[in-house]
């Protein structure tokens, strides 16, 4: 994957997760949570999402590098281009 | 037979923890002695009508764009939409004590006029208190517990209005006598007063039935009819589930929503007494009358009313087999139904003493259950328009009814006063969830449930 396909896979998992919430105007650089209304709960679902499709393993302690979106695609990024 | 969780109980709790680890991929395991899901919230049918067992509301009724509230954020956890459950909301809900009623309905700013209309020298200090709620973080896991009494008590100097608000609280879910501990206080208080009451028309048995449909869709697997006869631990993780039928099962972890007490009753060589002193005492009688007439024809409107008509509410484990001075009464056909049910039903909940209960032979055991009728119907005639002659047909469980199906010691609804909030044990492979997690009433058995399966499981894994 691209490091486009895969910020429009975060997107899309997150869509799924908060159908209602409008994420067209999600800036990169600032927290998801700070953005939209996602709570630990649905954070956690980005992350188990993420496990189901792909088999990627994001250990407790990496989860603060998911907290914004160009941290998460840089952080995915390696363990995601071959897929 | 080896799993990657196995989990005890397709109560709430069981079943959310089910469908969150099973739709994640996870082998799962749930093992239920009983015929029949549910545990404390479940249904039975008695001479063709359907009865529930437990459920009297679902908490925590909020509209779905209110996402990060409880309700809302347990169906996006487990994958439901908000239509799934089918919920009516309640009409008017009364809290009655003598020469006072406080009413409330889902509506948060009526309750808050209501309480400055009756007590207006407590106005402001009801705002002190709203403020220590919205303050107070309720779900951290690792808060000390304060006594809640202690709490109102430095707030408001008219102990009435303490009691009225402690009465529908404890009611719904309270473990300990006389007292609540303050992050439970919370929790009950955003889930009835500041969200509110709602039921399906179908009863307990809608939900039961999203769950189990919910959960074998992702792949779980539900054993009915098999209860755990034994957990064999070495080296500080149970090793195996011992089943009654004698097979055995291995798993990576085990959840158990069978009460800690309980629990630590299934551990093969442990020491009963060491844990004793942690099972609850709090049991109920529950009254369910079937009227051949809608209670609103009778005059009576109310979804709920929790009554108190002594002096003084007393939440504690009765020195007779039932406490009629005070109760809930429930009547389901005043939720805002699309179609009413098809007979009236009231019914009437009071504190109960297990032991009395249980020390009574087949005979004096009946004789009693009509007795307690008598009692508790003479009781709510102070505040319900007369509906015994209407009455066609009468159901009663007990402590020991309550025992039986859900194994609770003591016939503890609300399972043992000290919440184990983390949801770890002493073995790194068990965990408690359920009850005894302390989350409360449906909304908050469920969340119990996902939270302990996400961070004892799919966090760790």
């Amino acid at each position: 994957m691209t490091k486009e396909q895969i910020r429009a896979t975060i997107l899309e998992i997150i869509a799924q997760i908060v159908p209602d919430e409008d994420l067209s105007n999600l800036k990169g650089n600032i927290p998801i949570r700070e953005q939209i209304e996602l709570d630990s709960m649905d954070f956690l679902d980005i992350i188990m999402e993420l496990r189901k499709r792909y088999g990627i393993e994001v250990p407790e302690d990496d989860y603060v590098q998911l907290a914004t979106l160009d941290s998460s695609v840089a952080y995915l990024e390696p363990r995601m281009k071959n897929l | 037979m080896h799993y990657d969780v196995v989990i005890i109980g397709a109560g709430m709790s069981g079943l959310a923890a089910g469908i969150r680890l099973a739709y994640y991929g996870k082998r799962v395991c749930i093992v239920e002695k009983h015929y029949r899901v549910g545990g404390l919230n479940s249904f039975y049918n008695r001479s063709g009508r359907k009865f529930d067992v437990g459920l009297h509301a679902v908490t925590n009724y909020v509209s779905k764009n209110m996402r990060l509230a409880p309700l809302p954020k347990l169906l996006r956890q487990l994958k439901l939409k908000p239509e799934d459950f089918a919920l009516c909301p309640q009409r008017m809900s009364v809290i009655r004590f003598p020469n006072k009623i406080l009413r409330f309905n889902n509506d948060f700013s009526f309750f808050v006029r209501e309480v400055t209309d009756n007590f207006p020298r407590e106005a402001d200090n009801f705002q002190k208190l709203l403020k220590t709620i919205f303050d107070y973080d309720e779900l951290n896991l690792y808060a000390k517990p304060r006594s809640a009494r202690e709490i109102l008590s430095s707030i408001f100097g008219d102990p009435l209005l303490i009691d009225m608000l402690f009465c529908p609280l404890m009611f719904y879910g309270n473990a300990q006598e006389n007292d609540m501990e303050f992050g439970q206080f919370v929790i009950m208080f955003k889930s009835i007063f500041c969200e509110g009451f709602a039921r399906p028309r179908a009863g307990v048995r809608q939900i039961l039935d999203v769950l189990v449909r919910k959960y074998k869709d992702c792949g779980g697997e539900l054993r009915m009819r098999c209860a755990v006869r034994s957990l064999k631990c070495a080296h500080g993780r149970v090793e195996s589930i011992v089943l009654e039928n004698g097979e055995i099962l291995t798993a990576d972890r085990i959840l158990s929503s069978a009460g800690y007490v309980e629990t630590m009753n299934l551990l093969a060589n442990h020491e009963p007494a060491h844990f004793e002193h942690y099972a609850g005492q709090l049991s109920f009688v529950e009254f369910i009358l079937v009227l051949n007439r809608e209670p609103a024809e009778l005059g009576y409107t109310a979804t709920i009313t929790f009554y108190n008509n002594s002096d003084k509410f007393r939440y504690r484990k009765p020195e007779q087999l039932v406490d009629v001075s005070s109760g809930v009464v429930c009547c389901p056909n005043n939720f805002q139904f699309d179609e009413p049910l098809p007979e009236g039903i009231i019914r009437i909940t009071n504190l109960a003493n297990y032991e009395l209960w249980n020390q009574l032979d087949e005979q004096a055991y009946k004789a009693q259950k009509g007795a307690c009728l008598e009692a508790t119907l003479e009781e709510v005639m102070k505040f319900i328009p007369d509906f015994r002659k209407h009455i066609v047909f009468t159901d009663i469980f007990t402590p020991r009814t309550i025992y039986r199906f859900t194994g609770h010691i003591n016939g503890a609804v609300y399972g043992t006063p000290h919440k184990v909030k983390t949801g770890k044990t002493h073995l790194e492979n068990l965990f408690i969830c359920g009850t005894d997690q302390g989350f409360l009433g449906i909304v908050g058995a469920m969340l119990s449930g996902i939270s302990m399966a996400n961070l004892h499981i799919l966090q760790k894994t």
